[in-house]
């Protein structure tokens, strides 16, 4: 000790040269690991802007269609030329429809009638769905017959990418996929107040569709909702149940060490395989329908339990044990414990694990493909038996459609499955703060 | 009596049961000084549980067994030289059988009369219902029908009494038991617990579900081609073949399948573990309250956001901009713009489930970083590492295995990860090192073999069950292996 401060003081005396720490070099090497850190977190948040940019700046354009509204003439030598529709109903079902739109809007736009090129490429402009539209008019107003009244009609999708300024302009006549006179016909219609850009319902309401202007996420939404009741119902009890005996009643042994190992496995497995385990066991085995959102159901229900179960052990173990030993201390059964006590305390944590649950499930797409959820589906699904689709499903599928009017179709329903997510996020961070407690 | 109504009528009973015996039990005590064991409403659901268990689980056991019961007899009846020699054919029969006595349940009295004639009268008959009976159908085979159906009915009939009697037995003995010193609390409650045991075993069962269901396909698939050609194979080509030709051999290579998943993982990896560690050293050591506040639940929602969206992101963003991108540097270097990334490449795929991944780094190891004691970093931070250091040198070393489990974790996400793979790599099932040409992968293959209409015995389709058992048996490996070594890390500090 004295020997050290001795020559110490003596080298002080000396010199007094610090030691090299090399403090530039470590101080630019700290500035450029926090400047990593920054730019990580920067590229993180980048992405999800340009993500939900790309998302929403494709798809706003969804919520708005293109429609014509026209004086459309009912004239009876095109619609029951033999006037027999008194005795024989299917005059109206195979009515010639497409024609009165056509020669409403030749009129209106003021074409040669003789031109038969011009006349046909203007029944271009309106959809093929206007036989629909129109035919389920005249079937609701039969008395229209022989008069002239103003219709709306949706128009082709091709018509609504132009307005909408999908369509590059620029590009020589030859090589897009309207001609010059079609765009100055739009202009012409949209000048004139036939032809305009309304609230679009149909990609709420509609089924499956091959044509982009009314194909819509009806069906899908119907077919998600049947599998997030199916799953809540299933899910949420059985869950429940297996992470009260687990928390609460198992004897620490090997079994329940092989349940716990078990059920954070299963948390882990790729979600396809729960598809493959659904074909194989619900359809092959036990012979349920494909394609029905019973299935589709019942796989998301074993997609989900571990998370819910997960969640509820989370829950039940924050809940003190000064709660359970009160309890118990004044008489309660284990069981009364836990259902009159820890069980209602548990249960805005609860709560929370099952909605982010079937956020999860709700946009679940692989295993519900093998189960035969790709599937064109016009009409609405009455019970869960009945083929239906799924929304994630459909925007994987209308993914896969080629035509530009489908891309904006499929940021639409994107934009609806991730406000569907959000509300279900927000609901369940709102459930956390109101009733979280500290203990 | 269809089975939903007889659960319906079972549990009126049962709740008939609850309140009859809870008044009844109310009432006693309220009149007797002896006081009960158990509250009434205890000795209520200790009625219903007696009215209903019994009675539906008799009600599942006979409708499982009843099918095989009354099958067995239908098929004991049928002659030898009907059914036919061998076991597929018997099968066959079995079936047309049964389709037949399917339509014969939808005719009236007079069409049932009218179809016992036979099969001739029969088939117009059963066509008109929109039934389709096989062309190979015979007289007996219509018989046989009958007979079902009548057996159908027999059991049914006799289901019925015998659950409802069931029912009621074991409530009346439940009634009996309403007195002072029976324990029906306790009794409810050993139910109860054996109802959270049943639950808690649904996990065990759907894992054993998986793997058997995985196994038996599987192994009809190795009936067809051999082991060693499906796992050393470099040639995938399952040529697709027409419904009912069963002769073509496609050829199941797994290899190139395989070296594309773990490419794939690999690209995703090298994005998402520098950005996901980087993120979560930040906010775990340098970001202040605020900051962590706003931007790690905002990284979290990249994990919120269900994959088919990142599968669209890369179809419509990623990959044209990539292939427009090279487009542009090959024209600065070479003079041409001919892109050399294509639009679906295992880069695109790479990049978008990187950035998918992201989260799932940075708050598993945000976690674990945290975890590592205050202690650690004051000592060093006290003996003048600059935070950089301390990170380096000491915090990083000790979380190390954590940081490697979570590293394992995300590495069996990516290997598993079916819809970007679907949308964004291509379905060219190649072997190729680079990195700008489409590849494929396992999960893309499950559900291009099983989505479409084929024959389910085909190797073609039953192909997809060998390639989810390995993805399963890869996953799996790689959890088990992570979660022992988090939880080995976790017991290190607590």
């Amino acid at each position: 000790m004295t020997d050290a401060t001795i020559s110490a003081g003596v080298v002080d005396a000396q010199a007094p040269k610090r030691r090299d720490i090399r403090l530039k070099k470590r101080y630019a090497a700290e500035r450029r690991f926090r400047f990593y850190g920054q730019a990580a977190i920067f590229l993180g948040l980048l992405f999800l802007a340009i993500l939900l940019w790309t998302v929403v700046s494709k798809g706003m354009g969804a919520f708005q269609q293109t429609m014509i509204t026209v004086p459309v003439e009912f004239s009876q030598s095109v619609i029951d030329p033999k006037n027999k529709r008194a005795e024989d109903p299917n005059v109206l079902l195979m009515a010639n429809y497409p024609v009165l739109a056509r020669n409403a809007l030749v009129k209106a736009l003021g074409v040669d009638p003789d031109d038969k090129k011009a006349v046909k490429q203007v029944g271009g402009l309106i959809s093929d769905s206007s036989r629909v539209e129109l035919r389920s008019y005249v079937m609701d107003n039969p008395q229209v017959i022989g008069q002239t009244v103003p219709v709306t009609m949706t128009a082709n999708g091709l018509v609504d990418s132009t307005l909408k300024g999908h369509i590059d302009l620029n590009v020589p006549e030859d090589r897009r996929q309207v001609s010059d006179r079609e765009v100055a016909w739009i202009n012409q219609l949209v000048h004139d107040g036939i032809m305009s850009k309304q609230f679009n319902t149909g990609i709420f309401v509609n089924g499956a569709s091959s044509r982009a202007e009314t194909a819509g996420v009806g069906v899908a939404i119907i077919g998600s909702f049947y599998m997030m009741l199916i799953v809540l119902v299933l899910a949420l009890p059985i869950g429940v149940a297996a992470s009260i005996y687990l928390e609460e009643f198992a004897p620490k042994n090997r079994w329940t060490d092989l349940i716990e190992v078990n059920i954070n496995n299963l948390a882990a497995v790729p979600s396809i395989v729960f598809g493959l385990l659904g074909l194989a066991v619900f359809i092959n085995f036990m012979g349920l329908p494909r394609s029905a959102s019973l299935v589709g159901g019942l796989v998301l229900t074993l997609m989900t339990l571990p998370t819910i179960i997960i969640a509820t052990r989370a829950a039940l173990k924050a809940v003190p044990p000064s709660i359970r030993a009160a309890a118990l201390g004044i008489g309660a059964s284990k069981m009364q414990m836990v259902f009159h006590h820890v069980l209602p305390l548990a249960a805005p944590g609860i709560l929370t694990g099952t909605i982010i649950g079937l956020a999860q499930a709700l946009g679940e797409t692989a295993p519900l493909l093998l189960i035969g959820m790709v599937a064109f589906v016009v009409d609405y699904p009455a019970t869960p038996m009945d083929p239906a689709t799924a929304l994630p499903v459909q925007i994987f599928m209308w993914a896969n459609e080629a035509e530009r009017a489908f891309v904006e179709r499929t940021s639409g329903a994107i934009i609806i499955l991730l406000l569907f997510l959000a509300v279900m996020n927000i609901a369940a961070i709102i459930l956390r703060r109101k009733f979280e407690r500290r203990w | 009596m269809s089975i939903f109504l007889l659960v319906t009528i079972v549990c009126v009973l049962g709740i008939v049961g609850y309140v009859l015996a809870r008044g009844r039990v109310g009432g006693l005590e309220a009149e007797s000084s002896v006081s009960y064991h158990s509250r009434p409403g205890y000795h209520g659901m200790h009625m219903a549980i007696a009215t209903v268990l019994p009675a539906l689980l008799i009600l599942a056991i006979w409708a499982i067994s009843s099918q095989i019961v009354v099958g067995n007899m239908v098929k004991g009846s049928v002659s030898q030289d009907v059914l036919g020699e061998s076991a597929a054919h018997e099968g066959l029969t079995m079936g047309i059988i049964s389709s037949i006595s399917h339509g014969l349940t939808l005719l009236d009295a007079d069409e049932l009369n009218q179809a016992a004639n036979g099969i001739e009268a029969a088939r117009p008959l059963l066509a008109s219902k929109g039934v389709a009976v096989a062309t190979d159908a015979s007289d007996p085979m219509v018989e046989a029908a009958f007979r079902y159906n009548s057996l159908e009915r027999t059991s049914t009939f006799w289901r019925s009494v015998v659950v409802i009697l069931a029912a009621l037995l074991c409530g009346g003995w439940a009634w009996t038991q309403l007195g002072a010193r029976v324990k029906a609390r306790n009794r409810v409650e050993g139910v109860i617990l054996g109802l959270l045991i049943v639950a808690s075993s649904i996990a065990i069962l759907t894992t054993i579900g998986i793997v058997l269901s995985m196994i038996r396909e599987t192994g009809r698939f190795f009936a067809a081609v051999p082991p060693l050609e499906f796992f050393f194979g470099t040639v995938w080509d399952p040529r697709f073949a027409a419904a009912g030709a069963t002769d073509s051999a496609g050829q199941f290579g797994l290899l190139p399948l395989l070296a594309g998943t773990l490419y794939i993982a690999l690209v995703a990896m090298l994005v998402a573990v520098p950005i996901g560690l980087f993120a979560a050293v930040y906010m775990a050591e340098y970001a202040g309250p605020k900051l962590r506040s706003v931007a790690k639940p905002l990284l979290e929602v990249l994990a919120g956001i269900p994959t088919i969206v990142y599968g669209f992101f890369a179809v419509v963003t990623v990959g044209p901009f990539l292939r427009d991108l090279s487009a542009q540097i090959a024209g600065i270097f070479t003079g041409s713009p001919t892109s050399f990334i294509q639009a679906q490449s295992v880069l695109t795929a790479g990049a978008v489930m990187g950035i998918m991944l992201i989260p799932f780094v940075s708050s598993l190891s945000d976690d674990i970083i945290t975890a590592v004691p205050r202690a650690m970093r004051d000592g060093s931070l006290g003996l003048g590492a600059t935070r950089s250091e301390t990170i380096k040198r000491v915090i990083l070393p000790a979380a190390l295995p954590g940081i490697v489990g979570a590293l394992l974790l995300t590495a069996s996400r990516a290997i598993g990860e079916t819809m970007i793979v679907v949308l964004a790599a291509g379905v060219a099932a190649r072997l190729t090192i680079n990195p700008f040409e489409p590849m494929t992968t396992v999960t893309v293959k499950i559900v291009s073999q099983l989505t479409g209409d084929l024959e389910f015995n085909s190797p073609q389709t039953l192909v997809a069950f060998a390639l989810g058992i390995t993805l399963f048996v890869l996953t799996l490996g790689l959890n088990i292996y992570a979660l022992y070594v988090v939880r080995k890390y976790r017991e290190q500090y607590e």
